[in-house]
């Protein structure tokens, strides 16, 4: 009988617990259900900053373009909105984007080319552990001091053997630009090309070629989406860069494929406003929404056309 | 170099030069010799465009000390800016910077490690988490003064917050936002499965799995992806130039509400007056913003190496 009473006691004892461990159940669940209403909110910021870049630029381009046709503004040539006689025609910002994004390709893909196929064939796995990390520096360095080093070092370089006319030109800013780039084209190229397998190289070897024959019949050609995807991707951001342009480029928009003359770029042009004194709600101030609703087009369209060629083209092995 | 030099060279231009009599007779043998020459041409060539890569990032480097040591001085760190290039000084500039990170880490860090652990344990797979995803991937690309005209736009002029640290903070919040997701995502990601299995089987929520064995697992690598984004912020000009503008600050910025200036626009101040002097109080300005960034990322590694473990 005693024991039970005990395994009664106990029963209810542990009725109890039951229901004490019911309720502890309870909360976590109540806690998991709070938490994941919070993440989901924090995941909406980052929607929310899309819908808030992409409306800031509409309203406000859409301000602009009643008082300017869109017409007008692809297709003129000449840029002058602080200017009198005013004229908002965006190619010669334009050339000057491209320009500048240009020599800055050039340069970041003979360069990061070179360096990822030395480091993918050529170097040993050592060397390869302390050159990439060196390399990586150079995409961490802040862009305004890219732009001193244009100023101050490459511009009077180049000046010593070019006719450069005046202080700022695209030439030095391309450059350097390229410099600043050109890891993010050789991390990534590299990547594709480890990604290439062994048998593939070995059986080129087999059949007697040099190792620059196998770079580049073999792995440049089955690593080239990945390749070309880094070339975009690194466009793209050359395509945006402020400080670079605005510092060594000059801001004097202008027309033209001469890599020697000042010209202005559409980060360079909205800097030059939002640092002047033009008003705010006024037509020369709505032109950097305008401009920057281009720019972020242009980057966007190479940033998804760069992520779709890699996944659209990899060989999987 | 030594160790995969290809079958290339001598071993195969012996067996040609016997197999080919009816042809012009030292013709193949001419012919291995331009490829050997060529491997060897390029193989420099690559190098070179490594070491050209190097060579920029010495010159830059060495440009900016030859500039810039000779300013650098504690009264240097001390001051505020002057109209004189030799009274200048990068204090205002300087606690700008450390408001600015300071308040970038308090938003960035709590959304960004929030939306990626949503992402990576909650999230069901469905084409608007998808979208999400797209759509912060895309953000990671979009240009930094695009944040400035939007940060402009919204917190400084609808928002009402003027040209304060809190909405230079909120800007650089939004433009680090995509890397601190990004890289949490990662090291989320890294943590194996069967930790995971091993706490829901004792009867364990996905709450208390994540909390208790998927977060603390992650912590060293969404650390060193947090001090990656912060040395970014405290790196970038354009978007700071359009909040803060070129202001002539005396004053350190004692509440969010203050106005202030950090590094990088202060650099970019001083780069553009035309006076001489001033282009060494640039660099002497560099060299303190280059110092800020090798010690974040020496941090960074350090974390990195200290607490990651491999699975």
């Amino acid at each position: 009988m005693a024991s039970l009473n005990r395994q009664k006691n106990k029963r209810s004892d542990f009725g109890a617990s039951v229901e004490a461990r019911r309720q502890a159940r309870r909360w976590v669940r109540a806690e998991q259900r709070v938490v994941v209403a919070v993440f989901l909110l924090a995941t909406l910021v980052s929607v929310l900053a899309t819908v808030g870049i992409i409306y800031t630029l509409l309203r406000e381009s859409y301000g602009f373009f009643q008082v300017v046709s869109a017409w007008e503004f692809i297709t003129g040539t000449r840029w002058a909105p602080l200017f009198e006689p005013q004229a908002f025609g965006v190619l010669p910002l334009i050339a000057g984007t491209l320009l500048a994004a240009g020599i800055a390709g050039i340069v970041a893909l003979t360069l990061g080319l070179g360096a990822a196929i030395y480091l993918s064939e050529y170097a040993p796995d050592r060397v390869r552990r302390i050159i990439k990390p060196v390399l990586e520096v150079l995409a961490g360095i802040p862009t305004v001091v890219y732009g001193f080093f244009a100023l101050s070092f490459v511009t009077p370089l180049l000046q010593s053997f070019l006719p450069i006319p005046v202080i700022f030109n695209v030439l030095s800013a391309g450059i350097v630009m390229g410099l600043m780039i050109m890891p993010m084209v050789s991390t990534l190229s590299e990547d594709a090309m480890v990604a290439v397998p062994r048998p593939l190289r070995d059986a080129a070897y087999a059949l007697g070629a040099t190792r620059f024959e196998v770079a580049t019949k073999v792995v440049v050609p089955a690593a080239l989406p990945g390749i070309v995807a880094a070339f975009i991707l690194a466009l793209s951001r050359a395509i945006g860069e402020t400080l670079i342009v605005t510092i060594a480029a000059g801001a004097t928009p202008n027309l033209t494929l001469n890599p020697l003359e000042s010209i202005q770029t559409m980060t360079a042009y909205i800097v030059q406003v939002s640092l002047g004194e033009t008003p705010q709600g006024t037509l020369v101030f709505k032109t950097i929404f305008a401009v920057g609703l281009l720019l972020f087009l242009m980057t966007l369209i190479m940033n998804i056309v760069g992520r779709w060629v890699v996944r659209r083209y990899t060989e999987r092995y | 170099m030594e160790h995969k030099r290809p079958p290339s060279g001598p071993a195969s231009v012996t067996p040609q030069r016997h197999s080919a009599p009816t042809t012009t007779p030292n013709s193949t043998a001419i012919r291995s010799t331009w490829r050997r020459w060529r491997d060897r041409f390029f193989f420099v060539l690559f190098f070179a465009s490594v070491a050209i890569g190097i060579l920029g990032l010495a010159a830059l480097v060495i440009d900016v000390m030859i500039d810039g040591l000779g300013v650098l001085d504690f009264s240097f760190i001390n001051s505020y800016p002057s109209r004189h290039a030799e009274e200048s000084g990068i204090r205002a500039a300087l606690f700008g910077t450390i408001w600015i990170t300071v308040g970038t880490a308090a938003f960035a860090i709590p959304i960004g490690v929030g939306t990626a652990i949503f992402l990576e344990e909650f999230a069901p797979d469905h084409w608007a988490v998808r979208l999400v995803q797209l759509n912060i991937s895309n953000l990671a690309g979009v240009p930094s003064i695009i944040y400035g005209i939007l940060g402009l736009a919204l917190f400084v002029q609808a928002f009402a917050l003027d040209r304060s640290v809190l909405a230079g903070s909120l800007t650089m919040t939004l433009l680090v936002l995509p890397i601190v997701i990004i890289v949490s995502q990662e090291a989320i990601k890294a943590v194996p499965g069967e930790f995971r299995d091993a706490a829901f089987a004792l009867g364990a929520n996905r709450w208390q799995v994540v909390k208790t064995v998927v977060f603390p697992q992650a912590i060293p690598g969404i650390m060193s992806g947090i001090i990656l984004a912060l040395s970014r912020a405290v790196g970038e000009a354009a978007p700071m130039l359009m909040i803060s503008s070129l202001v002539f600050l005396t004053f350190i910025p004692s509440s969010p509400g203050d106005r202030f200036t950090v590094l990088p626009v202060q650099i970019f101040n001083w780069v553009s007056l035309p006076q001489p002097g001033f282009q060494a109080v640039a660099s002497a300005g560099i060299i303190i913003l280059l110092a800020v960034l090798l010690s974040l990322n020496s941090i960074a590694i350090w974390i990195r190496n200290r607490y990651q473990t491999r699975y």
